[in-house]
């Protein structure tokens, strides 16, 4: 018996160790050279490793999910064994059964009588100590590689299979030397639930490349900017917009037709505008390279718009200097120039503090992203009818969720809570919008 | 100059670019060809097609001659005349004729085809300079199919009586004495017809042996009837210089020095990748070797740059670069396609010619077992009809399962008989399959399923 130990090799990626994800062969089976033994994961990849010899395993090196160093011992092959191949449901059957009954084609692999029957007669023998080794001409076997060490098939086999998706590897071949015939593909096809007939639902497989230019580019950069510079962390509150509501509703009634329809945001804008003045910290730019907070006595709202060629962030200023239909106006102008891209220069720069809102689609939550080098975003989600325990009955009131971000460099958890805090009680009460806060 | 745009431009009109503009325009792809010659390449024009019709015609006047000197088994002819200018055009028709198809092929197909150089701007861009002026060529895909060239020996530059394969081709005459360096097989294909032709020839060649990737067996066949035409052939053989006023070769061996006298000097020691002037720095395309590298997809190392036959690694042969051409256009038009082809034959029209396709004996790793069989044209009946038993079928099988991994062989006509050798490895067959099939008596290609037979039992006429 000639055994070979054969380490985990080098996958060649730079590591260390790998986790063994699963073994394709078992303690006894007979394997040819470049079958594959196992499947091995590092971080990057998913990695099959073949024998680098043909025999029998006698021998596995660690249970799948075991992080195993490289270079360290994976399999043991007996080599003395690899004359002789069994069919698979014999590995199956003997894995079951582990005495193998006599005759069993791995029993007596230099038996003649039991090793698998040539279809033609014998061929002579070519080196004079060998005994004659009868041709593997009986399929189904394991797999077999043709000349150039891929699996061994017809050319249409190989298109058909290709046109599938499926890679040969996994095949075993019934034609004669293993040879993968056009039914071992409907087989495999069929034992895998793929459709029948596969021009009926033909797979998917072509890709489309999308050359990211101009403001889609822009915008990348920039989030991916905002993204790795700032420590982001949210704060998602809920308000209850009962009160908003109708408030909305009665002004929309009496002033709709004059002077335009509110939304939800004009109120929202006021309530920054209102709660800023307690926390300067949120309405402010951080200079990351001059390590310069700049805090702004105004309150410049950028406002997140989506537009056919992405996100675009309008300016509306000094909302502090605005009543609820002037901002309603200049939201609407800013959204409507942006779509049209007539937006100026000057209306997308300058924000001191970003809202943005997916209206209806608006989720329960989100995580916005800071449009540097402001230190908060203002996410707001839809307004939704939620039962709110008032303490004796559940009652059906229309909520509202506020999803902030803010920069955790200058802004501090506690701060941005009590910013959020004071954003909540302004909304829920929101006669409060319109008093001069009592200084 | 003007603009156009495309989404395919082919560089280079030989047979891999009209190959793959003619099949990619047919698959619906916008496609452009540039060709800065005649279309058809080094193929057509002045390789493959013009040397196996002056090999016809030599074979030809060989055999007349040697009806005129005592009779060739019973046929006598009166002294046979070679009028050189009358081969020549036929041959010259001969290449008009396909070069015609190829350009009413392109048209049928809806390629436009334009003449002039093409240099790279960038990986999208190509400027092409016609005889008309500049045209600037915008296209989403270019392939690159600029063929090979001639390797020039330093010192032996071609003029006057120094020629590359292309002059000896259109040579006015047949020369007295010719020397050719490189005993590669198209020096080998080359000097074989001008000695059939009446010239006396020299073959030089600096290595041990000629046709250096072929066994000395497989060209035993070739140094006999070498022999016989009273070629002189010079292995281990360095030429030193020429004296073009002298006509003199000078030439240096382990021997010692010696001069040769001749009147025309044939240089065939190879071809290498023509990208010159392409302006392929502007892309820095990965290369090895001046070789463009590709992908299984024949894509080179930048996107939408496919790069097919002689500019790639690979045998210098027509028929790979229009099997690369196939795919390249079925991959540009969207198909799901790779390149997984098991073999390419190859074929040396010498005399006998030489065939091989998948693994030489020398190529098989020692750990793949194999079987090799050869069965003799002396055996074979058609051989003997034809009087030219020189030579045999050879086949490499794997001894486990008999898989046929390689075929060779030398002997009459058997480059008719190697695209079935390449059928049955690039079908994975055995050598039971080739055995069990019926190949038709009394045929050259018996021999094939003689050898198999010889693998699986016994050959019928071993």
């Amino acid at each position: 018996m000639t055994e070979h130990t054969f380490k985990l090799p080098d996958i060649g990626e730079g590591i260390a160790e790998a986790e063994l994800a699963e073994w394709l062969v078992q303690v006894g089976q007979i394997i040819r050279e470049d079958d594959v033994i196992c499947e091995v994961t590092t971080d990057k990849a998913t990695v099959e490793i073949p024998a680098s010899i043909g025999g029998k395993v006698t021998w596995l090196g660690g249970k799948p999910g075991e992080v195993m160093a490289i270079g360290s011992d994976l399999i043991r092959i007996d080599t003395d064994e690899d004359v002789t191949v069994v069919e698979e449901a014999d590995v199956v059957a003997e894995a079951a059964a582990p005495d193998p009954s006599p005759g069993d084609a791995t029993a007596a692999p230099a038996d003649p009588k039991s090793a698998p029957t040539p279809a033609a007669a014998p061929v002579e023998p070519v080196a004079v100590e060998a005994p004659p080794v009868p041709p593997r001409l009986d399929g189904p076997t394991l797999l077999s590689l043709g000349a150039t060490g891929k699996p061994l098939a017809a050319p249409s086999v190989r298109g058909r299979a290709r046109s599938l998706g499926i890679d040969l590897r996994r095949l075993r071949g019934s034609g004669p030397a293993g040879r993968i015939l056009h039914q071992d593909l409907d087989a495999y096809t069929a034992g895998h639930a793929e459709p029948a007939q596969p021009s009926a639902r033909p797979a998917r497989t072509s890709t489309e490349e999308i050359r990211v230019t101009g403001v889609r580019r822009k915008i990348a950069e920039r989030m991916a900017e905002a993204k790795r510079k700032v420590p982001h962390f949210s704060i998602i509150e809920e308000i209850d917009v009962e009160a908003l509501e109708q408030l909305r509703e009665t002004l929309n009634r009496r002033y709709g037709e004059t002077h335009g329809r509110l939304t939800v945001l004009p109120f929202l804008f006021r309530a920054l505008s209102q709660a800023v003045l307690d926390h300067p910290e949120i309405n402010g730019h951080y200079d990351d390279e001059a390590s310069v907070v700049t805090r702004f006595q105004a309150l410049h709202c950028g406002v997140a718009t989506q537009t056919d060629g992405g996100l675009m962030v309008p300016v509306l200023r000094h909302v502090e200097a605005r009543d609820l239909w002037d901002i309603a106006g200049g939201i609407r102008r800013l959204s409507d120039a942006a779509r049209a891209r007539k937006s100026l220069p000057e209306d997308l720069t300058g924000s001191t503090l970003t809202v943005t809102s997916l209206g209806p689609l608006g989720a329960l939550a989100t995580t916005p992203i800071i449009n540097r080098p402001e230190v908060a975003i203002v996410g707001v989600n839809k307004i939704a009818v939620r039962p709110v325990w008032d303490g004796t009955d559940f009652v059906p009131r229309r909520m509202m969720n506020l999803s902030c971000s803010f920069d955790h460099r200058v802004v501090d958890g506690w701060n941005a809570a009590q910013f959020v805090q004071s954003l909540k009680t302004l909304l829920e009460t929101p006669a409060l919008i319109f008093m001069e806060p009592a200084k | 100059m003007s603009d156009l745009r495309c989404k395919l431009l082919v560089i280079g009109g030989g047979p891999g670019g009209y190959v793959c503009a003619s099949r990619a325009a047919r698959l619906g792809v916008d496609t452009i060809l540039v060709e800065g010659n005649r279309v058809g390449g080094t193929c057509l024009n002045v390789g493959c097609i013009p040397s196996k019709a002056l090999i016809h015609t030599a074979q030809d006047f060989h055999t007349a001659t040697k009806q005129a000197r005592g009779g060739v088994h019973g046929v006598h002819v009166a002294e046979p005349r070679l009028d050189w200018g009358e081969a020549s055009q036929w041959r010259e028709d001969v290449v008009t004729r396909l070069c015609s198809g190829v350009v009413g092929l392109l048209e049928r197909s809806g390629v436009k085809t334009l003449t002039g150089w093409a240099r790279f701007r960038d990986g999208k861009t190509v400027e092409v300079q016609g005889e008309t002026g500049q045209t600037v060529i915008r296209a989403e895909h270019v392939v690159i199919a600029t063929g090979a060239r001639s390797v020039e020996i330093p010192g032996l530059q071609t003029g006057g009586r120094v020629l590359d394969s292309t002059q000896a081709l259109a040579l006015d005459h047949v020369p007295d004495r010719l020397a050719v360096v490189g005993a590669g097989y198209i020096g080998m294909e080359l000097g074989t017809a001008f000695a059939k032709l009446g010239a006396e020839v020299t073959m030089i060649e600096a290595g041990p042996q000629i046709l250096p990737q072929f066994d000395d067996k497989l060209t035993r066949g070739v140094r006999r009837r070498l022999q016989d035409l009273n070629v002189t052939l010079m292995t281990g053989t360095k030429v030193a210089g020429w004296d073009e006023a002298t006509a003199t070769l000078a030439l240096e061996s382990d021997s010692g020095a010696a001069p040769l006298k001749t009147d025309a000097v044939l240089i065939t020691v190879g071809r290498v990748p023509n990208t010159l002037g392409l302006g392929l720095e502007e892309l820095r395309l990965r290369q090895s070797g001046g070789f463009i590298e590709i992908d299984d997809r024949c894509q080179t190392s930048m996107r939408d740059v496919f790069a097919i036959g002689d500019v790639t690694p690979g045998p210098m042969l027509a028929h790979r670069a229009m099997a690369q051409a196939e795919l390249v256009a079925e991959v540009i038009a969207g198909e799901n396609t790779i390149w997984d082809r098991i073999c390419v034959p190859a074929v040396c029209f010498t005399d006998p010619e030489i065939v091989h396709v998948g693994a030489l004996p020398s190529e098989v790793s020692p750990e793949t077992p194999v079987l090799v069989r050869e069965f003799a044209f002396r055996a074979n009946g058609r051989a003997l009809t034809l009087d030219d038993t020189e030579g045999f079928v050879r086949i490499l099988a794997r001894e486990d399962d008999h898989l046929i991994l390689g075929v060779q062989a030398t002997g009459p006509g058997v480059s008719e008989l190697v695209s079935g050798f390449a059928l049955a490895i690039e079908a994975g067959l055995r050598l039971e399959d080739v055995a069990a099939t019926i190949h038709a008596h009394p045929t050259i290609s018996e021999a094939f399923q003689e050898a198999a037979l010889m693998g699986v039992s016994m050959a019928n006429h071993g």
